[in-house]
């Protein structure tokens, strides 16, 4: 292997993931890959373990079953922020900034992972501080440009509507310039317009950037127009996985998710 | 080879003779970027700092797009549609359009996509540059409607990964076009702009007609530059030290005078905000020496402030009475042209340093040497409120059709009741019927495809306005409103309506307000509550509410407008009092053809589309179940019916 990225096409890999809380079996011997540029969705009734997954998958749980690989490595026994550090980023479904700090300060933590020179070296400020401090500001910066966030620059966060910190929060998990993206329920009570702005987002990071990305939604609609694979769970098992024409008119799915009677599609066509 | 040769070319005498004339805006960009040099001509904010383009860089973006536009076939005469927000981008093209003997025409960048394609397909346009995807989407859903236009020039590329429609050209790939084709022929700029002349149409300009279809005039690079020039004689408050930040639509004639004409004439640097939503900022960052601006803009900064005030503590908001007091008696004074006594004079200059001055630098406006209120008038009582601040703010009168300007207050002589008196080489007369003529080198050339219009504006070289006016003794001009929006009472009372609505929107809780009454025994209003500010009101005194329907409607909001329409009523001559009144349902907005573009009312559609409601006001109704139907973004439909009460005051007031 040369020097650089490796060219891997999965790009994580969790093999037979069981986690355990006392005696409550969150996730159950779960595996799932997402490739190069790619969207997998997972979905399931609430306290399916989704966000459980997330959370062994970026190294807040340790799970007490199964491998994980990130780019042909195994990070299993890494703690999150070296996790992070090699490049998986996440959000959070209730919103975890820091709200006394600004937008741009928020983002900029965000920079934190790549920042090179030391407290010392910061404290200087003048040569090697500022050029870096100047470089991080440029990829804020840019960020902010992405998500048409420039009227909030130097706004606190926490006293801005709901659906702007949603959009800084993803502004932070991508100052760190990951490799894998996991977006535990972005679109979580955002308007209409919102979602529509948060959809647009994500598919510019798969379509421009190739960022694979793992999204966690409740909004069917959503789930079934953005992604390309989805993964169902229930009880902490997979139950389906597949495109999503196949998930929406799968048996034990529409049994999961709605009980005897109704239809996944009867739910994305309702929307 | 044989284009080449048939290709009329000057010989070199007259090539460099022409290029001296300095009669067309190309010619004057030429001489500026040889004057001016390094200087800055624009500043963009991008990225969060403000990129500056000097005057010379200026002229090769230019001569890059010129190039383009050739390399893609541009002809002379040929037009250019232009739409989006206002960028360097846009300028460059305006003047390479122009440059090549072409027409620029700007368009509003909030046009929904058949009006937009309906314009553009009037407008002849075989080019069309949009800023971003939104306008590169209407332009493209209404393709079959636009078998005239062969490009699309696109300046943003974001979100259109998957385009690739033959006709879209992204602003590089034209700029780089253009190089390769000057590299070919370098002399082949000089030659077009030289070619150019002062009496060739330089622009479109779409006229903010209130009534039917809109109209494209004509105006020549006489035309605007002559009004530049007529101006700056009567103004000469602009120097090419200035800053001006460019934010209103470029599409608007206001917008064009300023930052395209008095640009080149005067040299001085045009800010652009980064996004609408950062213009509020962006402005207070620059600090601009002068503003033209329509009713709405002071309208809003006014609001704004009325608003943080009753915010405010009780102790800053009895400082800010007191000092507001002040600068009512001293503004009074001065238009009554009386003597203001030294102790009054003290006291301003004390509230100026205390009040004042903090105030207008958190609006931006602390370094303005002038302001001018452009498009339809601002009532006298946002006049008091401005001036009273040290605020140099005056009137300006004219139309589109005469390249924007035609009156202007002088300084020291500022009557809040008149739109001042004619800039230099400009004739103005008021006809036996009352409607007010101009005459100047400005006056444009007739609307494009309209004869019939034309012959109706244009008579023996006078711009007929369809304004009614006096000329006071002083020699100002006095508007009292379009003719035709004139309301007469069935007893023959005539009112001139914006009067009055000017009145009942001076405060922040009201945004639009339209009186009407044509053959009625009275006069009635519809109100639009500002959203915003009346639900900021609402909340402060806990009244809960889901919409602007469901707040529109609350008791306690009506009981609120009820005073706001008393107070005018108090003011006003019995006649003209309003008697009745609604607060509507819904905003009045451009998308449903009730405000023209640059916001100003659309009162025949208005009456037409409310005309149920209209005749219960006047059948004596109390209530009023109206019938709305709602189209969801998802293209659902609903149909719901909110009740409108119908407030009524008593003949006194």
């Amino acid at each position: 292997m040369g020097a650089g990225v490796p060219l891997v096409d999965v790009v994580l890999d969790v093999r037979h993931l069981t986690l355990r809380f006392a005696g409550l079996v969150a996730v159950s011997d779960l595996s799932l890959s997402v490739r190069a540029g790619e969207l997998l969705g997972i979905i399931g009734p609430n306290g399916a373990g989704k966000t459980s997954v997330l959370n062994c998958i970026n190294g807040f749980y340790r799970p007490q079953e199964g491998r994980i690989r990130f780019l042909d490595r195994d990070v299993t026994r890494l703690l999150p922020h070296t996790r992070a550090a090699l490049g998986i980023a996440r959000t959070f479904q209730n919103i975890a900034l820091y709200p006394h700090m600004t937008v741009l300060q928020n983002i900029l933590s965000g920079r934190l992972v790549h920042m090179r020179s030391s407290l010392m070296g910061c404290g200087v400020y003048w040569g090697f501080g500022q050029r870096e401090v100047l470089r991080h500001r440029e990829r804020v910066e840019e960020i902010v440009d992405f998500l048409e966030i420039e009227a909030y620059r130097d706004a606190r966060v926490g006293e801005l509507p709901y659906g702007i910190q949603k959009k800084v929060e993803l502004g932070r998990a991508l100052a760190m310039e990951p490799r894998l993206l996991l977006l535990d329920e972005p679109m979580a009570g955002m308007t209409v317009d919102e979602k529509l702005d948060m959809a647009r987002y994500i598919l510019e990071l798969r379509e421009v950037r190739g960022l694979p990305m793992v999204l966690i939604e409740h909004d069917m609609g959503v789930v079934m127009d953005l992604c390309d694979r989805i993964l169902a769970m229930d009880y902490g098992r997979k139950i389906a996985e597949g495109p999503p024409e196949e998930i929406q008119n799968h048996p034990d799915v529409i049994r999961a998710y709605l009980g005897e009677e109704h239809g996944l599609a009867e739910e994305v066509a309702g929307r | 080879m044989s284009a080449v040769l048939e290709r009329p070319t000057l010989a070199p005498e007259a090539r460099k003779a022409s290029l001296r004339a300095l009669d067309t805006f190309p010619k004057r960009l030429l001489h500026n970027a040889e004057r001016f040099g390094d200087r800055v001509a624009f500043r963009e904010k991008e990225f969060g700092i403000w990129q500056e383009i000097t005057w010379r860089q200026y002229l090769e973006h230019v001569q890059a797009c010129a190039g383009g536009l050739l390399a893609l076939g541009m002809r002379r005469g040929d037009v250019v549609a232009l739409v989006g927000d206002n960028r360097p981008e846009l300028y460059y093209l305006a003047m390479a359009t122009q440059a090549l003997g072409g027409v620029s025409c700007g368009m509003y960048q909030d046009t929904l996509a058949e009006q937009l394609a309906e314009l553009v397909d009037f407008a002849d346009a075989r080019f069309v540059f949009c800023e971003d995807q939104e306008q590169v989407d209407k332009i493209l859903a209404m393709e079959d409607r636009l078998p005239k236009v062969e490009r699309v020039v696109v300046d943003d590329w974001r979100g259109m990964w998957r385009y690739h429609h033959a006709k879209l050209v992204r602003f590089s790939e034209l700029e780089a076009l253009g190089r390769e084709f000057l590299a070919r022929e370098p002399d082949r700029f000089l030659q077009e702009v030289a070619q150019g002349r002062g009496d060739d149409v330089a622009i479109f300009c779409l006229t903010s007609g209130t009534t039917s279809l809109p109209k494209l005039a004509m105006l020549s690079h006489r035309n605007l530059l002559a009004q530049g020039e007529n101006f700056l004689a009567v103004e000469p408050h602009m120097s090419s030290q200035d800053e001006f930040v460019s934010f209103l639509p470029f599409a608007w004639i206001g917008e064009q005078m300023i930052s395209y004409t008095l640009h080149q004439l005067v040299g001085f640097t045009v800010n652009f905000p980064e996004e609408p939503e950062t213009a509020q900022r962006d402005l207070r960052e620059i600090g601009p020496h002068f503003m033209f601006a329509p009713a709405r803009i002071y309208e809003g900064v006014h609001s704004a402030v009325t608003v943080r005030m009753l915010d405010a503590g009780p102790v800053r908001r009895r400082v800010y009475e007191a000092a507001m007091a002040v600068a009512g008696r001293v503004v009074d004074a001065q238009a009554a042209g009386k003597p203001v006594p030294g102790w009054l004079r003290a006291l301003w200059w004390l509230g100026y340093w205390t009040v004042y001055r903090p105030l207008l630098d958190k609006v931006g406006l602390v370094r303005m040497r002038v302001a001018w209120n452009g498009g339809a008038s601002l009532g006298p009582d946002y006049f008091r409120f401005f001036r009273g601040l040290g605020l140099n703010l005056k009137q300006i009168y004219g139309q589109t059709e005469i390249a924007g300007i035609s009156c202007v207050h002088r300084d020291g002589q500022v009557r809040f009741w008149t739109m001042g008196s004619p800039i230099a080489n400009t004739e103005l007369r008021v006809t036996e019927d009352g409607e007010i003529i101009s005459r100047s080198p400005s006056v444009f050339l007739g609307y494009y495809k309209n004869p019939e219009a034309t012959r109706r504006a244009l008579r023996d070289g006078w711009l007929y306005s369809g304004d009614t006016g006096v000329l006071d003794p002083s020699g100002d001009i006095i508007l009292f409103d379009r003719s035709e929006d004139i309301i007469t009472l069935q007893d023959g009372t005539r009112v001139p309506p914006r009067v009055i609505e000017d009145m009942l929107k001076f405060t922040p809780y009201v945004q639009h307000a339209m009186v009407l009454g044509e053959g009625r025994p009275y006069l009635a209003a519809i109100l639009n509550v500002d959203f915003q500010n009346v639900g900021k009101w609402a909340e402060d005194r806990g009244i809960a509410y889901t919409s602007y329907m469901d707040l529109s409607q609350k008791p306690q909001v009506l009981e609120l407008l009820e005073g706001l329409v008393r107070e005018t009523n108090a003011r006003l001559q019995p006649g003209w009092r309003v008697r009745a009144f609604v607060s509507l349902y819904k905003e009045f907005h451009p998308d449903d053809d009730e405000l023209t573009r640059t916001r100003k009312l659309r009162r025949r559609h208005i009456l037409e589309r409310y005309r149920d409601l209209v005749e219960a006001i006047y059948a004596g109704a109390d209530r009023f179940r109206a019938t709305v139907t709602v189209r969801y973004e998802d293209g659902r439909v609903a149909t719901l019916h909110p009740t409108l009460e119908i407030r009524r005051l008593a003949g006194d007031g």
